[in-house]
């Protein structure tokens, strides 16, 4: 896929773990352990896991906001992780973050004004007209003109929300990362949040990275998905193949997590045993094999690959089905 | 969402403050002692506000300089039947001695005695009030400067940087203060200045360890990341994103910094390294009336009380200052 505008090969991230008076490195927490996903313009992969799988690790590591151990990401072409800080502050321009914790996303001693017009000043947009276009932003996260001379502690989780993906376009990127965007609010907001994000994906043509937990928000919104366990993609491919087939264990276990609104349906959940392993010493072979209801004996032995077309899985036990069924 | 006014932070801060009767109180006799310090020229002198001498109108004559009164001797002068002056109420400049006053009680001619040169004790207070509060404020003020920019490079950088500045803080501490002080005071030839300058010089590393700690807390905040992740410069983002969010606990711990200069520089006078005699500050006064505890009760009561009571305000704001900045209160 040449296409893509995000290609992200092998990326790896670890974390020296310091012990001790002179801070020895006594070993490495492996955050992200070579991923490669592509996402062509305009359409949204989610990467989806529980806490410490890594999702947030790596949209980071992809900005370059926590330096990649290794591995390569190629951001309309340009190879991201060998920029020096000019290219790369030119570069930011273009890939935007969108936080969790809309109170602790937005300076406090800030206007809107002061946050939105500050993004714009330092890449030279909108010069002579930053008022206009601030509230053309705010227009377009669906906040009114009078929200621009206030201070951040003075809007609802929602507005902050807002306020913050107001932020992230206002340097016109061309790809957002969200990071968990909706997690931290009300479900009744959730939706509305979704919903903009899902109009500014039309109206602008951006290209989504959207990291979550929650199944049916990362259903509503993607194209692609990607499930990732202790730092590493076990199974990802086109959200509805992904949905209707799972193929991984793993996978299995998170779908039948989601709760379904219908006191009456009967429900397999699959319960998956014990606590994540620790990534500092991550189980051999298959990383998910000690928790895995089907697990074999190689399992323990040898660490599956990716496999499959476009629906690929990293599965010793099960494979996807071939790409004609499918689809 | 709904407030009508702007919410800032130093309004929600100043609200917060107004709550505090007791800070309050303070604050304003605190304004009071600065105007008192401002007004000094207005209050104590003999340099008259408005004269007239000769047929010539002089205005302010204790604030601008006349040509033709550049010689001129005012303690002397006796006006004539067409002149007029208007003078300050306490018509007694701070270092005018007259040996046949000396060791007067408090009484209408001098409000509160005079010294054993005959020196009106109410001028040199006022006087004094200036000295010891220009020095309070310029020494935090030196302090700070320091302390916040070695405070954020070490709490933003960390690593090696953080290392240089924490050993520098350690060594710093390690001294005690009013040694290391005096030692300054001994090198540098005697004058305010320098009293100022080794007060800041000293003070700097508690300012340091402040920022620095909130620089660690705020740099992993998101919105910092967000402000890195939209390209600014680090410089930026130290000094317009973080540092007004790390500057709380620097404001409480100035206002109890000047109360602590104030102090120390009372004490550096009475041991004789404070202000060189001429002087008034308020406490070379105290040292100055040292020997004449036994009698002439006046000459160490006002002094002492004026440190007391300023000492004690500037505490006391900066207890309504930290209780109004406590993020938990806020909302």
């Amino acid at each position: 896929m040449s296409d893509a505008l995000l290609q992200v090969r092998d990326l790896t991230k670890r974390f020296p773990v310091r012990r001790g008076v002179f801070s020895q490195i006594t070993g490495y927490v492996r955050a992200v352990d070579g991923i490669s996903f592509d996402i062509p313009r305009g359409k949204t992969l989610a990467l989806v896991g529980e806490s410490g799988s890594g999702k947030t690790t790596a949209g980071r590591a992809i900005l370059r906001l926590i330096e990649p151990t290794s591995g390569s990401v190629r951001f309309d072409g340009q190879e991201v992780t060998t920029l020096n800080k000019h290219d790369l502050r030119a570069l930011r321009k273009r890939m935007q973050l969108i936080f969790q914790d809309p109170y602790g996303s937005l300076n406090p001693r800030m206007t809107v004004y002061n946050v939105l017009s500050e993004a714009m000043a330092i890449h030279g947009l909108a010069r002579g007209r930053r008022r206009e276009r601030v509230y053309e932003l705010l227009d377009q996260v669906g906040l009114a003109d009078t929200a621009a001379d206030r201070y951040p502690h003075e809007f609802s989780g929602g507005q902050r929300q807002r306020i913050g993906i107001a932020r992230a376009l206002a340097v016109e990127p061309d790809i957002l990362i969200a990071d968990e965007p909706v997690s931290a609010l009300d479900v009744s907001v959730q939706a509305q949040i979704l919903n903009l994000l899902a109009q500014l994906q039309q109206d602008l043509g951006l290209t989504y990275l959207f990291i979550g937990h929650d199944l049916s928000v990362v259903r509503h919104i993607s194209d692609e998905v990607a499930v990732m366990y202790l730092g590493k993609i076990v199974e990802m491919g086109p959200v509805d193949a992904l949905f209707s087939a799972p193929v991984h264990p793993y996978t299995k276990a998170l779908l039948s997590a989601v709760p379904v609104p219908d006191p009456d349906a009967h429900k397999h959940r699959i319960l998956v045993q014990g606590d994540v392993p620790s990534p500092m010493n991550p189980p051999s072979g298959c990383r998910f094999h000690p928790r895995c209801p089907d697990a074999t004996s190689a399992c323990a032995i040898t660490e599956p690959q990716l496999e499959g077309e476009s629906h690929r899985a990293a599965c010793l036990v099960h494979a996807p089905a071939p790409l004609r069924s499918a689809k | 969402m709904s407030k009508q006014q702007k919410q800032g932070y130093w309004r929600i801060v100043a609200r917060q403050f107004l709550r505090n009767r007791f800070a309050v109180a303070a604050f304003l006799l605190l304004l009071l002692l600065a105007a008192l310090a401002l007004a000094a020229p207005f209050l104590a002198g003999n340099i008259p506000m408005y004269m007239v001498k000769d047929g010539k109108s002089y205005l302010l004559p204790n604030l601008f300089t006349y040509s033709d009164l550049v010689s001129f001797r005012f303690d002397t002068w006796k006006p004539g039947p067409n002149d007029s002056a208007i003078r300050p109420p306490i018509p007694y400049p701070p270092d005018e001695s007259d040996l046949d006053g000396a060791l007067a009680r408090p009484g209408a001619e001098h409000w509160l005695g005079t010294d054993d040169r005959g020196r009106d004790v109410l001028s040199r207070l006022i006087w004094g009030t200036r000295i010891s509060m220009t020095i309070g404020f310029v020494a935090v003020g030196i302090s700070v400067v320091i302390g916040v920019i070695l405070g954020a490079l070490a709490g933003f950088y960390g690593g090696r940087i953080d290392m240089v500045i924490l050993r520098m803080i350690e060594v710093m501490l390690c001294f005690p203060t009013l040694i290391l002080i005096l030692a300054l005071v001994a090198v540098l030839p005697p004058s305010i200045y320098n009293i100022m300058l080794a007060l800041g010089l000293t003070r700097w590393p508690d300012v340091a360890r402040l920022v620095r700690a909130e620089f660690f807390k705020l740099r992993e905040s998101d919105f910092c990341i967000a402000a890195r992740a939209t390209g600014l410069s680090d410089l930026r983002i130290i000094f317009r994103h973080l540092l007004p969010n790390a500057m709380a606990p620097v404001w409480v711990n100035s206002t109890f910094g000047v109360a602590g200069a104030i102090l120390i520089e009372s004490a550096l006078s009475f041991l004789g390294f404070g202000a060189p005699p001429p002087t008034a500050s308020w406490g070379e006064i105290l040292n100055q009336s040292k020997n004449y505890v036994d009698f002439a009760w006046w000459l160490v009561t006002f002094p002492g009380l004026a440190i007391f009571i300023t000492v004690t305000a500037f505490n006391l704001v900066g207890e309504g200052l930290r209780d109004a900045m406590d993020p938990r209160l806020r909302q």
